[in-house]
């Protein structure tokens, strides 16, 4: 929002009369202070809207690309809460002094890091998930061979007949998005967990807590505070990255648009309308993560 | 000699380049208040975080009221519980009230009811002169009031020893006393502490017995009077002069 900032004016010739005062400040000025970007925005959409309605190509475009929403929405928000368990086990992990645990963690985030967001989901799509299913299938034979597992029957014949196409390309793109965004997430609480001062776990340590009531009690509360923002803005961008899962052909907003786009061959039509319903969600989100922010700033001490 | 609470063997520490502790041998008798001064970087807070196990020795071994401390295998939680101390940085817990910072452990590591560490917080801070603040964040508190704060939280553990890290040294000089009766209140009931400090006032007023460590070594034991009075070490009349 730098432009809802005006730069002090450079201060006036001698002689001058006009002089800045509060609540006299001149109506050029005040013009000069309005968000035009957020009234552009909302002119434009209000536009959009008033083309959806009226005219029948978008209604059309507008009609097949909504249902995407959901799918978005919903990919979005189950990657991220795995996300977020993932990148809390991991940055754990990573703050740890066992070297098994930090070395493990380590390379999941340096790999997953140093790969572009699209590839990982394609991994865990055809290579991962057909590895999973493999092992699932071993795993499941050995159980029904070995005697004493008779009470895993159940399980383990549903484990050796899975098959790849059992695990939707929803499901996937859940997982794949999860996976890379956990790396991200992790070090986000590792970052988190590290701002806390190492007294506190003295402290907490020298009245007899073990270290996980230490992080549970003292540590976590206080690194919530400090991850928050960064989380929220993880979340926006993973409602952006959500659109790559349309590689994987799941019906978001962005493989809806493709599929208009070669239904109708109306390609302006289709990418405004898929542009219109990805900047709602984003704009609302950050907006809540705002408020979100603002709430929890008051409680902070 | 089972009437030492604290027994320091041999003790031997080092930061990489630094030797923090050199063969110290040392015996703290229950009920005791030892006082430990000396230059800084001569290894009082290392020999204090040793007791409790913050920092590990190298060689060596310290026994605190029975459990062998160096022992890999021995078990800290109890330790720790059983051990209090006192930061001179206070470390209480910011998101949590002056009455929650003194619940916390008990409830959790002492498992006691909420209300028994309610009304045993309520006392405890009475006792530091801080009833009317039980609901105040740290951050609404004073230096002087924050550790007093976190010497109720450390008692309220009922430890069999309190460790006192440079406890006012972080503080303004119209606190010191504040926190400093507190700790001449606890030395009188019989409390065994181990404190690390340069109130010399201090020592002189609730001292049993006095250590000087200097380049991780002792230079000197002895009672309030020796070290004030005939010192034996040329080395600690030079440290005495400089800080008296």
């Amino acid at each position: 929002m730098a432009q809802a900032q005006v730069p002090p004016d450079p201060p006036a010739a001698v002689g001058v009369t006009e002089r800045r005062q509060p609540g006299l400040i001149p109506w050029t000025s005040r013009l000069k202070q309005l968000p035009w970007w957020a009234l552009i925005l909302l002119l434009l959409g209000l536009a959009l809207i008033n083309a959806i309605i009226t005219i029948p190509n978008y209604t059309d475009a507008f009609r097949f690309i909504v249902p995407g929403l959901r799918i978005t929405l919903l990919v979005s928000v189950g990657a991220f809460v795995v996300a977020l368990v993932v990148g809390l086990i991991v940055g754990l992990g990573r703050v740890s002094a066992n070297p098994i645990l930090y070395n493990i963690c380590t390379f999941y985030v340096e790999v997953v890091r140093g790969i572009p967001m699209i590839v990982i989901i394609i991994y865990v799509a055809y290579v991962l998930v057909p590895l999973f299913v493999r092992a699932a299938n071993s795993t499941g034979g050995w159980i029904l061979r070995t005697d004493w597992l008779f009470f895993l029957t159940r399980l383990g014949e549903s484990m050796l007949t899975l098959e790849s196409e059992d695990i939707s390309m929803l499901a996937r793109a859940i997982a794949g998005l999860a996976f890379g965004y956990g790396a991200y997430e992790a070090e986000v609480f590792r970052a988190g967990i590290q701002s806390i001062e190492k007294g506190q776990m003295e402290a907490a340590r020298s009245l007899g807590m073990s270290y996980f009531q230490a992080m549970r009690y003292v540590i976590l509360p206080q690194a919530v505070r400090v991850v928050l923002p960064p989380l929220g803005n993880d979340f926006i961008a993973m409602i952006k990255d959500s659109s790559l899962i349309s590689v994987l052909a799941v019906r978001d907003l962005t493989q809806l648009g493709k599929l208009n786009r070669s239904r109708t061959f109306r390609t302006y039509e289709t990418w405004n309308t898929v542009t219109y319903l990805y900047l709602s969600i984003t704009i609302l989100g950050s907006m809540a993560v705002k408020w979100l922010e603002r709430r929890l700033g008051k409680r902070e001490r | 000699m089972s009437d030492n609470i604290i027994q320091v063997r041999n003790a031997c520490k080092s930061f990489k380049h630094v030797q923090a502790l050199v063969d110290v041998t040392l015996d703290v008798r229950r009920g005791e208040v030892m006082f430990i001064f000396g230059p800084s970087g001569g290894g009082k807070s290392t020999l204090l975080r040793c007791i409790n196990k913050l920092e590990t020795l190298d060689h060596g071994d310290i026994v605190v009221d029975g459990i062998l401390v160096s022992d890999p295998h021995a078990d800290l939680d109890t330790l720790r519980a059983e051990v209090g101390m006192v930061f001179q940085l206070f470390n209480l817990f910011p998101h949590l009230t002056a009455i929650q910072n003194v619940t916390l452990a008990q409830e959790k590591v002492r498992r006691r009811s909420r209300d028994e560490a309610m009304e045993t917080a309520h006392q405890l801070l009475r006792r530091v002169g801080l009833p009317e603040k039980a609901d105040s964040y740290p951050d609404q508190l004073s230096g002087g009031q924050k550790q007093r704060v976190a010497i109720a939280r450390a008692l309220a553990m009922n430890p069999k020893i309190m460790l006192f890290d440079e406890p006012t040294s972080a503080l303004d000089p119209e606190m010191i006393k504040e926190v400093l009766d507190v700790m001449l209140d606890l030395a009188q009931e019989g409390m065994t502490m181990v404190v690390v400090s340069h109130e010399m006032g201090f020592a002189r007023a609730a001292a049993d017995r006095m250590v000087l460590l200097e380049g991780g070594r002792v230079v000197e034991v002895g009672t309030p009077q020796d070290i004030f009075d005939s010192p034996r070490e040329q080395r600690t009349r030079d440290f005495l002069r400089h800080v008296l």
